[in-house]
């Protein structure tokens, strides 16, 4: 966990301010989307000279969470913030609803289908699937390729009518 | 045994089962019968081993002793694992391996789903997060079960075959020993007796969709919770515990 060097006086800064600095911190599996996007950035205080940021996995083996602590901390030197704290939080667990409505947006921008609603997703059972539309045409028609894609988050598709395979971000 | 020395038992028991059943899985990375079972095993593979990461950081920090999640996954040997001896079996032809993942996950998510309660924060934290994964990992392995054992005569005889199998090695799940007993009067531990009735009716769904027959309840092997494993365990470390062991100032 990335911690700043608090030999230094600190500057005054705001959590506000933090949040906007942040926005160039993305996922480096999908670089169109912010960590404040995603539902990964949960909260920003800056206290006593001090700047924690918390963040939550997506996954429990998601390997783009070192990647996103060292964004964070580089863009915070960056800034001039010499102290600061990078905290990961479990509970609540990450769910696919926190991800906002502009990142749902440029999720499907991108060429990966947004999440479905996670409360009556129901992943425990067998054959619930749920009603995914093809990010490059739109049809409805679409197949589950594989339940795991490239990254644990997505699940592999096939459009039946453009014939495209694409990225299903799953719900959860 | 204290509270405190059960906790961490029951601590290494969670995160050895995860451990080693995702070590075994990413045996198959380079070997799997279609790329999309391929990109399958190593993601789930990698949810338990993001859940082992978060059981043996706690015990670690329960334990006091300074170790770490990598020293306790990488420095510990054969008797100080807790593993039961399910994780462990070697994965054969691929319907034993989903045949060993369906009878886990079957019992994983019950067993994470009562943790998500329990008094004890850490786990109830690490128990929700991982419970969403083992949803997904159970739907797979069900339905790999179902199209495997109501499929073609070779896979539904080969799948009968993977489940009897495996079946001795079931039991171990629902057996309850000290540890157990002084975590579950305290509300932290599950209670493994209404783990084992969802097992019992999930299993018992699953097999009947899937045309397989329940194998007849017989002699039941045990020990590897409390550390006594089959000669498997120690292949799977050689090649896991290796590069840390050879080249002990390695770093990522």
């Amino acid at each position: 966990m990335p911690t700043g060097n608090d030999s230094q006086p600190a500057p005054k800064v705001t959590p506000t301010q933090v949040c906007a600095w942040l926005e160039t911190v993305t996922d480096p599996e999908i670089p169109v989307l912010s960590i404040a996007e995603l539902g990964v950035l949960r909260d920003v205080q800056c206290q006593a000279g001090e700047t924690v940021v918390v963040i939550t996995p997506t996954y429990s083996g998601c390997p783009a969470m070192q990647a996103i602590e060292q964004a964070i901390a580089t863009q915070l030197r960056r800034h001039g913030v010499a102290a600061f704290h990078i905290h990961t939080r479990l509970a609540p667990p990450w769910s696919s609803d926190w991800i906002t409505a502009a990142g749902r947006r440029k999720l499907l921008e991108y060429g990966i289908a947004p999440p479905g609603r996670a409360v009556g997703c129901r992943p425990a059972g067998v054959g619930n699937q749920p009603l995914v539309a093809c990010p490059q045409c739109g049809s409805t028609q679409t197949a589950r390729i594989s339940e795991f894609g490239s990254t644990a988050c997505k699940a592999l598709y096939r459009c039946e009518d453009c014939l495209e395979p694409f990225d299903y971000f799953k719900c959860i | 045994m204290n509270q405190h020395q059960a906790l961490y038992e029951y601590l290494l028991r969670l995160g050895d089962n995860a451990l080693i059943l995702g070590q075994r899985l990413t045996e198959w990375i380079g070997h799997a019968p279609a790329l999309e079972e391929e990109l399958g095993s190593a993601n789930v593979a990698l949810d338990l081993i993001g859940q082992a990461r978060g059981w043996l950081a706690y015990a670690g920090t329960v334990e006091g002793a300074g170790r770490d999640e990598d020293t306790l996954a990488l420095q510990r040997d054969i008797l100080d694992f807790r593993n039961v001896l399910l994780v462990e079996q070697p994965n054969g032809h691929y319907g034993d391996t989903i045949a060993r993942q369906y009878l886990f996950d079957a019992f994983h998510y019950p067993l994470l789903e009562a943790l998500h309660g329990s008094s004890d924060q850490h786990i109830a934290a690490i128990a929700a997060k991982s419970c969403k994964e083992a949803g997904y990992h159970r739907r797979r392995s069900a339905e790999w079960m179902i199209r495997l054992g109501d499929g073609t005569t070779e896979s539904h005889t080969k799948l009968q075959r993977s489940v009897d199998t495996l079946w001795p090695y079931t039991g171990e799940l629902f057996t309850t020993d000290e540890i157990d007993r002084a975590l579950q009067s305290s509300g932290v531990a599950a209670d493994l007796t209404a783990v084992q009735q969802a097992w019992d009716e999930e299993v018992a769904r699953t097999l009947k969709t899937a045309t397989l027959q329940r194998p007849a309840a017989g002699w039941m092997q045990s020990g590897g919770k409390q550390g006594r494993h089959s000669e498997q365990l120690g292949y799977i470390l050689a090649e896991m515990q290796f590069l840390p062991r050879a080249y002990p100032d390695a770093h990522w």
